[in-house]
């Protein structure tokens, strides 16, 4: 049976007398925890928009037909030189079409699975901007805005001017941000687009598209799938890539190849695409777990000095205490509920303070032309890092409190009333 | 009339340095409202008695008996709750928490006994330290008192959970006369009117041969 009124009564009146050492050990958990919700907060933020910054604009899956050499060269299927030596000079890639046959079924097909968010038919062709007597060559993609802004957050890379816009306007184009710095051209112009097999397109500009990336900003521009296909002079059946969103991006490997197999396209999943990525943000989580936990280690030892020291002091109340009846256990838990209080008000003002850090670093202006969309520095503050923060914090002062309050248990009274 | 403590056949050997028998044999017992004192020379080994006896200390040969109950042998958290229960112990040093105020001193025991109420405790503390005389000084910081005055609180916290024996290693041995007076005829009262028994060593002859009984010790050994 244990008496936590006054045990806790002892544990608060040792650590109110030695206010100064109390409160210093407790500083030393708030800096601690402090300093990991801050950098976790900031770091897995900055984590969030890099993958933002490729993931959200990345299709899961990317539905594509390739050009390649066939597997098969025609000799193989003629039986007569089967059983000869055949070598095959200079293989061409075959003329196939870009065209992915059947798309229309192929998307319904897709939306009805399960672990489908959505599948978004593209067109992609190569175009030359022209300007007078300058063409600069790039790329058209027509896409269906509003729904590729609901899947790929196209709206955060539209500067200026909407994705409605270019769902609205006929012949309407979002321009790439590069080319319209290049050929000085405003919202509300028109530019000159040509396919590679002639013709000369105006078109209206509704907006400017900035990706972030510059290279892809210098070429890149979105029109509506119905414009491309007049552009190019196809059928509104033309549709060239599926971009497929899922629920759960574990799942994209899988699908992937299952849709390889089922209609002999080449499908890319995003995590084999992007491998490199999961890197990054491994190592950036690596070291900010490295850093808190250093801290929270340093803030431990002060802890366990502190009540090291206060139990050293505290010999002959402790021997009082087991005299009068207050068993060895009794003792150990007043010096752990002191380490655990000292955990509790230190690992509180930690999480308030991070989270002002957090807060004042999420206001502080981050302006950059790769991201568009960052007007200040990223901030993730999940209640998920409080929660470790506290548990942290907790931990460590349970961690440096057991050994000293281990020490306490076993004092032995007699030996300290006899060195009186 | 009932044997409150009993002590058969008690050796304790000091291991370290050397080997060294400090209490040869000890055989005695203490009846209840019996105010027994114990003399000896310096050295004899009556603090280590003593030890033994408040179960603090627990490495020794023979058995000892609290109200008749074996105490030799059962397990520290019980050892603590007899301590609590059943002994109060005096200290030559006014052993008291200094950062506590003298009524927290005494309540403390009784608060860890866990029997009462705190109102019902805070009124026997109040009421031990009426008997000593300190009721003044229970709001004082206990290191904001004078030796005797410690001493007395002491003594105070000892009665608090109405305990079967009292034992004092030289209770009045930093008091001066008069103080030393004043704690023996609180012990004597608290004999003859509440039935109390007491163990006291002490060097002071006058103080012994008022008590009821004195255990003479020597060289590890009861002589009389
Ligand atoms: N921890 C120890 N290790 C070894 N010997 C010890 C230890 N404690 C006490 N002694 C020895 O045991 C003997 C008895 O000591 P004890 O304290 O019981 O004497 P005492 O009768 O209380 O003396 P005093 O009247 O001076 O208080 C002494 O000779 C002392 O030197
Ligand atoms: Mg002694």
């Amino acid at each position: 049976m244990t008496n936590w009124k006054v045990i806790l009564n002892i544990a608060k009146t040792h650590l109110l007398t030695k206010i100064k050492q109390t409160s210093t050990a407790a500083l030393g958990v708030t800096f601690g925890i402090g300093s990991y919700i801050t950098l976790v907060c900031f770091m897995t933020g900055l984590n969030a928009m890099l993958d933002d910054l490729i993931l959200n604009q990345t299709p899961h899956i990317h539905v594509y037909n390739e050009i390649e050499p066939s597997k098969q060269q025609p000799v193989s299927l003629f039986d007569d030189v089967n059983s000869s030596f055949n070598v095959v000079h200079s293989i061409k890639p075959k003329l196939s079409q870009k065209k992915i046959h059947n798309a229309v079924p192929i998307i319904d097909f897709l939306e009805g699975n399960k672990n489908v968010r959505g599948a978004l038919p593209q067109v992609k062709t190569q175009i030359f901007y022209v300007a007078g007597s300058i063409e600069i060559g790039g790329n058209l993609t027509g896409i269906n805005s509003v729904e590729e802004t609901k899947l790929f957050n196209m709206s955060d890379y539209i500067v200026e001017g909407s994705a409605e816009a270019l769902e609205q306007t006929d012949n309407g184009i979002l321009l790439g941000i590069g080319i319209a710095k290049k050929m000085s051209l405003k919202v509300g112009d028109r530019v000159q687009v040509s396919p590679i097999n002639g013709g000369i397109f105006p078109l209206k500009i509704v907006g400017f598209y900035q990706s972030g990336i510059a290279d892809l900003d210098a070429i890149q521009s979105f029109t509506s799938i119905k414009t491309i296909q007049r552009i190019l002079g196809k059928a509104n059946n033309y549709i060239t890539d599926i971009n497929i969103k899922l629920f759960d991006i574990e799942q994209a490997p899988s699908l992937a190849k299952m849709i390889e197999q089922q209609f002999k396209l080449k499908a890319i999943d995003i995590k084999t695409a992007n491998a490199q990525f999961e890197t990054g943000t491994s190592i950036r989580n690596l070291i900010t777990y490295a850093v808190s936990i250093t801290l929270l280690i340093v803030a431990g030892f002060g802890i366990y000095n502190i009540l090291n020291m206060l139990i050293y002091e505290k010999m002959n109340d402790i021997a009082i205490l087991k005299a009068t009846g207050f068993s060895g256990k009794d003792v150990q838990l007043i010096f752990m509920s002191q380490a655990m209080i000292i955990g509790f008000v230190g690992g509180i003002l930690g999480l308030l303070i991070g989270f002002g850090l957090a807060s004042l670093i999420d206001t502080i202006p981050f302006q950059t032309e790769a991201l568009p969309t960052v007007e200040t520095y990223p901030i993730n503050m999940n209640p998920l890092f409080f929660i470790i923060g506290f548990s942290f914090a907790m931990l460590s002062t349970f961690l440096a409190g057991y050994l000293p309050s281990k020490k306490a248990r076993k004092i032995d009274p007699v030996k300290i009333i006899r060195g009186q | 009339m009932s044997v409150v403590l009993q002590a058969k056949h008690i050796n304790k050997y000091f291991r370290k340095p050397v080997l060294f028998h400090v209490l040869k044999d000890i055989n005695f017992q203490i009846e209840k409202g019996e105010f027994v004192s114990i003399m000896g020379k310096s050295g004899c080994g009556k603090s280590t008695l003593l030890y033994i006896l408040s179960t603090m200390d627990t490495d020794y040969e023979g058995e000892l008996f609290l109200s008749d109950q074996l105490v030799t042998g059962q397990s520290r958290a019980h050892l603590s709750y007899l301590r609590n229960k059943h002994i109060g112990f005096v200290f030559q040093f006014h052993y008291l928490l200094s950062e506590f105020s003298v009524l927290e001193n005494v309540m403390l025991p009784a608060k860890k006994l866990a029997e009462k109420s705190h109102q019902e405790i805070e009124h026997d503390a109040m009421q031990k330290l009426k008997i000593l005389n300190i009721d003044h000084l229970a709001k004082k910081r206990a290191s904001q008192v004078s030796g005797g005055e410690k001493q007395r609180v002491a003594i105070a916290r000892a009665l608090i959970n109405n305990p079967s024996i009292i034992m004092g290693d030289e209770p009045t041995g930093n008091l001066d006369s008069h103080n030393a007076e004043n704690v023996f005829n609180i012990f004597k009262q608290l004999s003859e009117e509440q039935n109390l028994s007491l163990l006291i060593v002490t060097h002071d002859e006058d103080f012994a041969n008022k008590t009821d009984r004195i255990i003479q010790m020597g060289d590890g050994k009861i002589i009389i």
